[in-house]
């Protein structure tokens, strides 16, 4: 527990609103009263339940996205204190004050805090981000893929597709169409299932496609935010490799796989 | 490729930057380097340069086509970028900055020197140490020449770097840490020929 939180017995926050998708933000404070192991979701609560600003006002309550409350949906994700992270797990006494909570601008805002993340869903329908299976009779059990890299694999599926990486992107934004890092690393994950890497070049040529892979800047940004800590600039660098591979085939081969 | 323009123009890009530009670059240098033997070691490995077989050859299709290239297109790149080293003050994302404000003054910088040297050859002026030492005797110029010359150099030695990422040559984080020391130490080395070369002639 910070000694600032402790002498104040209030906790402050600065909070970028915005009323409607087309409206101009604007900053609102609003000052509670400190509860030991306070979170910003618990925060955002409190001010639902009594949406009064330091300047005596009674004003809307501030909207936000928010599910699992445990770091794994991704829904909650914000920019706190400059920083975007999941707000479930930003605690009060973690941070500095005043609490300065804006939201994911990379993302078209809908109202407050909360942003329309849609554009990382399509984008995991555009590189096919499963396994197909289906088929008009029974394709039996498929290969097998070895406990190493089940393990190794795990790792990359522990995306909860939050934004923070497209957020913390420079090459990413409103002059560019570059899809990020996220639903690359997709990619490989599902391109290294023995199932799914049946599909491998569906997947690379369709990130070898206008906004694609070829758009990272190699900034790394991305694994330095990523919260699930995974490998995103491993992931883009390996795929890069197997795009040069690719496009070679593409261009001097003749078998279409 | 039709389907894949951007990425053949983004690959195309990288590939340009190392060969033949960052080629040329080092031959550049190193062929600058004479002059810290004297003027005359320096008029003739220039006149050696001038006289090479096919050198119109040479000078569009080794020099002037891909730099062009590179040079517009890498503009492009570098004005679509978002910079948020304020917000994410990472050694990476610094290196992507200086590497888009480098490619920058070094395309001003190789503008005007072309203008200078190459063009100004074409209207008769000859390119020779006296020339150069004629340049650089203006305090301006030589911190003009010295801060271009750097900043080509790291945006080919940085460069260098990102060229190994994005061809898929360096994927593991262990291979990227030491392609950034070994890019370090280019970096250093050319520094140290070109700004020799440039206070040869001062």
């Amino acid at each position: 527990m910070s000694e600032a939180a402790v002498k104040s017995k209030t906790v402050l926050f600065q909070i970028t609103r915005q009323d409607s998708p087309d409206s101009n933000p604007y900053v609102e404070e609003f000052e509670l009263d400190y509860r030991p192991n306070m979170n910003v979701i618990s925060a955002l609560m409190e001010i639902r339940r009594n949406p009064v600003n330091t300047k005596g006002e009674h004003t809307t309550p501030i909207t936000w996205d928010m599910n699992c409350l445990e770091e794994v949906c991704g829904a909650c994700s914000m920019v706190i204190n400059g920083k975007p992270r999941q707000s479930c797990t930003a605690l009060i006494d973690q941070l500095e004050q005043p609490i300065r909570l804006a939201p994911m601008k990379t993302f078209p805002v809908v109202r407050d805090l909360q942003v329309d993340r849609s554009r990382m869903f399509d984008s995991l329908k555009k590189v096919k981000a499963w396994i197909p299976i289906d088929g008009t009779y029974d394709l039996g059990p498929g290969p097998r893929m070895p406990e190493k890299k089940r393990q190794w694999a795990y790792e990359l599926s522990k995306c909860m597709t939050c934004g923070v990486c497209l957020e913390a992107c420079p090459n990413v934004n409103s002059k560019s169409d570059f899809i990020g890092p996220a639903p690359l690393s997709q990619v490989r994950l599902f391109n290294s299932h023995p199932t799914g890497e049946m599909n491998k070049a569906d997947r690379l040529e369709e990130i070898m496609g206008d906004g694609g892979l070829a758009n990272c800047g190699n900034s790394q940004n991305c694994v330095q935010s990523c919260p699930k800590g995974i490998p995103l600039t491993t992931s883009i660098a390996a795929l890069n490799r197997d795009t040069t591979l690719q496009s070679f085939k593409n261009f001097f081969g003749s078998d279409r796989v | 490729m039709a389907g894949n323009r951007e990425f053949f123009n983004r690959r195309l890009h990288s590939l340009l930057g190392v060969i033949p530009v960052g080629v040329f670059l080092i031959q550049h240098l190193v062929v600058n380097h004479f002059a810290t033997r004297g003027e005359e070691a320096f008029n003739n490995a220039s006149h050696f340069m001038e006289s090479l077989p096919f050198r119109y050859f040479l000078e569009i299709f080794i020099i002037f086509l891909p730099l062009l290239y590179h040079a517009i297109y890498g503009l492009y790149i570098a004005f679509t970028a978002k910079n948020n080293t304020s917000r994410f003050g990472f050694f990476r994302n610094w290196m992507f900055f200086v590497q888009r404000v480098t490619g920058v003054i070094t395309l001003i910088f190789i503008v005007w020197h072309v203008w200078e040297t190459r063009i100004a050859a074409m209207f008769g002026a000859e390119v020779n140490y006296d020339m150069m030492a004629d340049i650089l005797s203006s305090p301006f110029m030589l911190v003009f020449y010295i801060v271009g010359v750097l900043s080509a150099i790291f945006h080919f030695a940085n460069g260098l770097w990102s060229f190994m990422v994005s061809w898929g040559i360096t994927v593991s984080p262990r291979s990227q840490l030491i392609s950034t020391y070994v890019t370090l130490v280019i970096f250093v080395a050319l520094s140290i020929v070109g700004i020799r070369a440039i206070f040869a002639f001062v």
